[in-house]
């Protein structure tokens, strides 16, 4: 990653000097790698040689990927009771089987991304409410019993369904799929607060709004998993979940994008500006032809549906990003924190 | 076992609130950095004792510190910074002579770009090799010329884990691999953690990291052991100026403040107190510091906050919208049957 265009050893004379003096404008780097002079000065601040105070998350792609599958489980699973005791079995069947795909590919997804993968039974020795990853692996525990019961009882083949572990099995789907219903939304809400309970700036100043965000995804993109997977005629719960939870998303999202504060711009800048505004056209999309095309066209619910499940995905992306962009530069730590001393000691000491 | 102010605010007895019925002092560190004189035995120290592996053989161009952070095996780390102005009342006897710009602001300038490329910006230091395309450091006042004639002084001190009254690694620690120590202090227990690297992110001071090649987080330990066997830790000891010192945490704020008078009456005004105050974000510090600047310049957050401060409020929100979501699941599934 280092550039090395011998640029580097010449020390530039006059550009100020991140940590030892407060700097006015300092030279910036635009994202393709071209050196621009920033339009706007970079915030004063001083730092120890630029170098990041907090350390950016040892997490990788895996995690975002994680939050989306585990909101899609969730959303689905929520269709799914809702299908289940409205009569409408095909819409049950996706969204039970869905959920279920969804619930083991965030397992999947979280357990390999641990440093010790094969200790993550470690995470239940304990019950800790400050430890919102300890809460959310006692959800997902409770969720998952109730995800694959629901599952297996849609997949039983007819042959089997005769036979008394298959009656027991078939007579079980129900309540299981309402169990799974019941923690699903604490599936869709927990990883929000996960992010929030970090002293990573971007997150824990977003507290307020990343849940809505993570819920409004989740329930966006188990409404897309049920436009494209339900036939349109059972899909009208689906359609209008995916609608809710789409507005319910872009809202929170962009009421993030007007916090004041530094903290902002890590969502508005760089890579994580570039996949939630990318999220949003496809969410946008998606919920569009979710109320118009997909009501009669099977087509239009297909690519409603997809474009949904895409925008959430690349949402929890562009959130992952700006955390991880607010831990890499100083100034988004050593900026607010300087400001929020400099005014209780106003409040201390009033200019006189 | 929860109290008033577990999670956040003044609390006296860290060691108490974790359960503990009977347990010695709360000890930690108070890092004079006014006495450091930069030659990093405590770094040495460190690894010899804990057996902490290599971190990389890094050449960062951060004037003589090699090491960059604190990180999963760099449990003590030394800053060093390079300033165009005198130490305390020293006379360079400037006075009326032309003086330069000097070269320290450049340079770290040059490090700060290079930094600005590093992958994990420069977070990896302490924890594995960083390579910043070796940056090149010029020694204070060895150019010829007036226009290298400068008041210089350097800024040394020995960073390390704050083991917190209020610890944001051990509050989100899912497995309980983290645990407060009956000394008052923040241990890992490495055959408990599983490497979810959720503290890595909960700490507001960017100490602790998870060690390549292992997966599992780790960080100081107080030297635990040495404790438990009535020893100090290892960097207090081999430290040769008493700049680091090892006690009860009562007795250390006290020798701080003393501490802090005697250099203001001696004209060093610009000395102050880091971590000391219990009413601070983190409950204060188990290791605190005196400095000669102003924190970040050390590389140390001004004004930390441990992330549970805001437990309560995170979770009543995440609840609201786990609630919106019920009502809008149920609400899809009313009226317009058959649809």
């Amino acid at each position: 990653m280092t550039d090395n265009d011998g640029s580097l050893r010449e020390p530039h004379r006059g550009t100020g000097a991140a940590g030892i003096r407060p700097t006015t404008s300092r030279r910036g780097r635009a994202d393709d790698g071209s050196r621009e002079q920033l339009a706007v000065p970079r915030a004063r601040f001083r730092s120890y040689y630029g170098r990041p105070v907090l350390k950016p998350p040892v997490w990788e792609w895996r995690i975002p990927a994680y939050f989306f599958a585990g909101g899609l489980s969730a959303g689905a699973a929520l269709l799914a009771a809702g299908a289940d005791l409205t009569g409408r079995p095909a819409l049950r069947r996706a969204g039970r089987l869905g959920g279920f795909a969804g619930l083991l590919a965030s397992l999947y997804l979280l357990i390999a991304d641990l440093g010790r993968p094969e200790r993550f039974h470690y995470m239940l020795r304990v019950v800790k409410p400050s430890s919102p990853m300890s809460v959310g692996t006692w959800i997902l525990t409770a969720y998952g019993s109730g995800s694959g019961l629901a599952a297996a009882a849609e997949l039983l083949p007819p042959s089997l369904r005769a036979s008394m572990p298959g009656r027991l099995l078939h007579a079980a789907g129900r309540p299981a799929g309402l169990s799974a219903a019941v923690f699903a939304p604490g599936v869709a809400s927990y990883t929000a607060a996960l992010l929030a309970q970090t002293a990573v700036p971007a997150w824990h100043e977003a507290r307020r709004e990343l849940p809505f965000v993570f819920t409004g995804s989740a329930a966006a993109s188990g409404g897309g998993l049920g436009m494209l997977l339900a036939p349109v005629a059972e899909a009208g719960p689906a359609r209008r979940l995916a609608a809710a939870g789409a507005a319910a998303e872009l809202i929170a999202s962009r009421l993030i994008d007007r916090r004041p504060g530094l903290v902002t711009e890590a969502y508005t800048t760089g890579r994580a500006h570039r996949l939630r505004r990318s999220s949003e056209y496809l969410t946008l999309g998606g919920a569009v032809l979710a109320v118009s095309g997909a009501r009669r066209s099977r087509l239009a619910a297909v690519a409603g549906g997809l474009a949904l499940l895409a925008g959430s995905a690349l949402k929890r992306f562009g959130t992952f990003e700006a955390g991880v962009a607010s831990t890499k530069d100083p100034k988004y730590v050593v900026v607010p924190q300087r400001e929020g001393l400099e005014a209780a000691d106003g409040e201390r000491h009033p200019p006189t | 076992m929860t109290h008033e102010n577990s999670f956040y605010g003044p609390l006296v007895d860290p060691a108490a609130d974790a359960g503990y019925l009977e347990h010695p002092p709360r000890v930690g560190f108070f890092t004079d950095t006014s006495v450091c004189i930069g030659c990093k035995a405590c770094e040495v120290a460190c690894k010899e004792w804990n057996a902490v592996p290599e971190d990389g053989l890094n050449l960062l161009g951060m004037s003589f510190d090699n090491t960059g952070m604190l990180g999963a095996d760099s449990w003590r780390h030394v800053a060093f910074i390079e300033q165009d102005r005198p130490l305390g009342a020293h006379d360079a006897g400037l006075a009326g002579l032309p003086t330069g710009p000097g070269v320290s602001e450049a340079a770290a300038e040059v490090v700060a770009e290079a930094l600005r490329q590093a992958p994990r910006g420069g977070g990896d230091l302490g924890t594995t090799p960083v390579d910043l395309g070796f940056p090149s450091f010029q020694l204070p006042g060895s150019a010829p010329g007036e226009h290298h004639r400068t008041d210089f002084r350097w800024l040394m001190s020995s960073d390390v884990c704050k083991h917190c009254t209020h610890a944001g690694c051990l509050d989100v620690c899912p497995t309980g691999a983290l645990f407060r120590t009956e000394f008052g202090t923040v241990v890992v227990q490495e055959d408990i953690c599983n490497g979810c690297g959720y503290c890595v992110s909960g700490c507001p001071y960017g100490v602790i990291d998870r060690r390549h090649g292992d997966g599992r987080a780790s960080k100081c330990t107080l030297c635990y052991d040495r404790l438990r066997g009535g020893l100090e830790p290892a960097c207090a000891k081999a430290c040769p100026t008493k700049s680091i010192q090892f006690g009860p945490l009562d007795e250390l704020r006290e020798r701080a403040a003393q501490r802090l008078d005697q250099l203001h009456d001696a004209g060093v005004t610009e000395a102050r107190l880091y971590g000391h105050d219990p009413d601070d974000g983190v409950g204060g510090s188990g290791a605190f510091f005196l400095l000669l600047d102003e924190p970040e310049v050390y590389g140390l957050p001004p004004d930390p906050m441990v992330p549970t401060r805001d437990l309560a409020s995170t979770w009543k929100y995440a609840g609201m919208a786990a609630s919106a979501l019920v009502t809008a699941a149920v609400s899809v599934f009313l009226g317009r049957r058959g649809r």
